[in-house]
């Protein structure tokens, strides 16, 4: 027993150790960085940014753009989300949480578009500026909402694929879920496009994967098995598309059905280089972050800001992803 | 802590353990059975030699997950945290691996030393500190996440640097596809098998076996005969954590990454695949080889769904009616 406790006691100090050796990005990651900036304390104006997430790379990289655009305009943010993209509830707390801290502004990613405006009622009657990012809400409190248009974004996405597969023949979409805004809009822009502009391609499947790599690959394995003359596979976000290259890799596809993916990541960035993964959109995750601080701060000041931000999209493929333009949008 | 597996004694409990298997195998199987002829004739793309192999791999993370989580649960236990340790043991692979560049072997050790280290805090709380199963392991399930996402940075670490990392579980070392076209067996179902056979017989045929049964059974009567209980739960968490950490190769392996916000939700199919399979969730009862046949009902059912392309809202939907219909047949066999 006793020998158990000490080799535990090692693991654990490796466990610290390996945690902190990771190279300590200036935000330490997670819930936590949120907290050390105490409200209204300094003469900074202070901005909380509450995201539908912090664990994926994509929100991240909104977290840097956001950062950016604190130092460059002299504000103080903090940066958080609730663990899963399921979690409306904890979401709703955070906002709670960062209202009472009376800040100057608050940006909001509404993982649900309807859950939170009484919160934002609130913070109208305050005088506090609310600026939406990524995702909307079915309000008009927002001052501004900083997006990419995924509608037009996806059915870019499909007009690629229909020119790639000879505009005719069936494909397939996996998606992270059926209930937040960008699942649906993803979804619906692929295959609305498909169905208005492409009369002989055929949308055979739409599954939902969580986003879950894993449970995305058997996903994409049994609808390759189910539809042997699939011609193409459109991923919507990253762990969708991590699925589709995973299952088409593990059921010798590769080649016989062209994919296309929804942001970026080390993996699919990898595989479109190499030519197995024709391209993929990319929505500007920093540029997000960034505008929706940017118009926080111009709302504070009185400025007027647009209504709506559209942060714009970019197709990339082999020919163009190592270009320079496209490299702050490609996180890995 | 398993090595001492005395040879005395084995007959008594091992007789009226396979008799309430062999039911249970026939019954569970059965249902298998019946599900592959349903899809075999609702899809010609079922039963195919590659469709087979999809659904073999596809039970492997969730099969051995689900063996581990057998241990506790015949113990009177439960352990919530086997998917989140999963997670956990496939970040140290990849720090160990990728990060500090050492050779595998250290990393697939440095996994399974996290997976024992992990079980041996859940029974330390559940035996020491008294702390109910459910609340032990609902504490590892967050701490282990919470690591994960600390010790990555929150950053997914690939193992693309070391080819042969993938070919631990996609390796096909049986090619059946000359005789079944397609049918291929990788390495992550041989490892499935393997951990099954080898938790057969640490259940059937070692004391840790015999007194997983008896503490599930009756803790009190195992106590008052001088089994050192709390030792031996101890060793049951830890194999519970050792049966993750396999599952933690075979996953980091398939998809050549260790992704640190996964896990959270494998715990309950894992638990689920154990249940089909006849465990009682209250002790004393249960096998491998149903939960293996537990694992593989729950992967056809989804494979087979998704080939049927039935809407994915009433796959969840039917997914939790064999649940309910799985342990309801249990309960008829057993009032017999």
């Amino acid at each position: 027993m006793r020998k158990i406790v000490v080799l535990f006691s090692v693991l654990m100090v490796l466990a610290l150790v390996a945690g902190c050796a990771a190279p300590a990005a200036p935000a330490t990651g997670g819930q936590t960085a949120a907290t050390q900036a105490p409200a209204a304390s300094g003469a900074k104006p202070y901005i909380p940014v509450i995201s539908k997430g912090f664990q994926h790379q994509f929100w991240q990289a909104v977290k840097m753009g956001s950062e950016n655009a604190a130092k460059d305009l002299n504000v103080d943010i903090t940066f958080e989300g609730p663990g899963s993209e399921s979690e409306v509830d904890k979401q709703i707390e955070m906002l709670q949480t960062a209202l009472d801290k009376k800040p100057a502004a608050i940006c909001f990613a509404a993982l649900d578009s309807k859950a939170a405006i009484p919160l934002l009622e609130k913070a109208k009657a305050a005088n506090i500026p609310v600026v939406g990012f990524d995702s909307g809400v079915d309000s008009d409190i927002p001052v501004a909402t900083a997006a990419t248009d995924n509608l037009a974004a996806a059915a870019a996405a499909a007009d690629k694929m229909a020119e790639a597969i000879g505009k005719a023949g069936k494909v397939a979409v996996i998606a992270h879920d059926q209930t937040s805004r960008t699942g649906i809009d993803r979804v619906k822009g692929f295959t609305d496009r498909m169905k208005a502009t492409y009369p002989d391609i055929e949308v055979v499947s739409v599954e939902y994967g969580a986003g879950d790599p894993l449970k995305s690959t058997e996903i994409v394995k049994a609808v390759i098995q189910a539809n042997p003359d699939l011609k193409g596979y459109f991923g919507a976000n990253e762990g969708s598309m991590k699925g589709v290259m995973n299952g088409v890799k593990e059921t010798g596809k590769e080649g016989a059905i062209v994919m296309i993916g929804y942001d970026a990541g080390k993996q699919l960035k990898d595989a479109i280089r190499a030519g197995t993964v024709l391209g993929a959109i990319s929505q500007d995750p920093v540029g997000i972050g960034y505008k929706c601080v940017e118009a926080a701060v111009k709302a504070i000041k009185g400025e007027t800001v647009s209504k709506v931000i559209d942060t714009g999209y970019k197709w990339y493929d082999k020919s163009n992803i190592d270009a320079a333009e496209m490299q702050p949008l490609l996180y890995d | 802590m398993t090595t001492n597996a005395a040879p005395a004694q084995t007959s008594a409990p091992r007789t009226s353990l396979l008799r309430s298997d062999a039911a249970q195998r026939f019954m569970a199987f059965g249902a298998l059975i019946l599900m592959f002829i349903i899809f075999s004739l609702l899809s010609p793309y079922f039963l195919t030699g590659s469709n087979i192999s999809g659904i073999l791999i596809a039970t492997a993370v969730n099969g051995i997950l689900a063996i581990g989580v057998t241990f506790v649960i015949i113990t009177s236990g439960i352990d919530l945290s086997v998917g989140t340790v999963m997670t956990l043991t496939t970040v140290m692979m990849g720090k160990v691996v990728t990060d500090w560049g050492m050779p595998i072997p250290i990393g697939l050790l440095a996994g399974i030393v996290t997976g024992l280290a992990a079980g041996f805090v859940n029974g330390f709380l559940i035996t020491k500190a008294k702390l109910p199963p459910f609340i032990a392991t609902l504490g590892m399930l967050n701490v282990a996440r919470g690591l994960s996402l600390v010790i990555s940075n929150v950053k997914p670490i690939y193992f693309d640097e070391n080819p042969a990392f993938n070919q631990i579980a996609m390796g096909v070392f049986i090619d059946l596809s000359r005789f079944i076209p397609g049918l291929v067996i990788n390495n992550a179902v041989l490892i499935l098998f393997g951990a099954a056979i080898l938790a057969s017989l640490i259940l059937s045929k070692t004391v840790l076996g015999r007194y997983t049964f008896a503490l599930g059974s009756n803790e009190e009567a195992a106590r008052l005969s001088g089994v050192n209980v709390h030792r031996w739960k101890i060793a049951v968490y830890m194999l519970t954590g050792f049966f993750s950490a396999l599952a933690g190769i075979v996953m980091a392996s398939r998809i050549n990454s260790a992704q640190p916000s996964l896990g959270q939700g494998y715990e309950l199919d894992a638990i689920a695949a154990a249940v089909i399979g006849g465990t009682s969730l209250s002790g004393g009862e249960g096998s491998i080889l149903g939960t293996v046949i537990g694992a593989f009902l729950i992967s056809t059912l989804s494979n087979g769904l998704k080939i049927l392309s039935v809407p994915p809202e009433w796959q969840i939907v039917v997914t939790g009616l064999i649940v309910w219909l799985a342990v309801w047949l249990d309960i008829i066999r057993r009032r017999k």
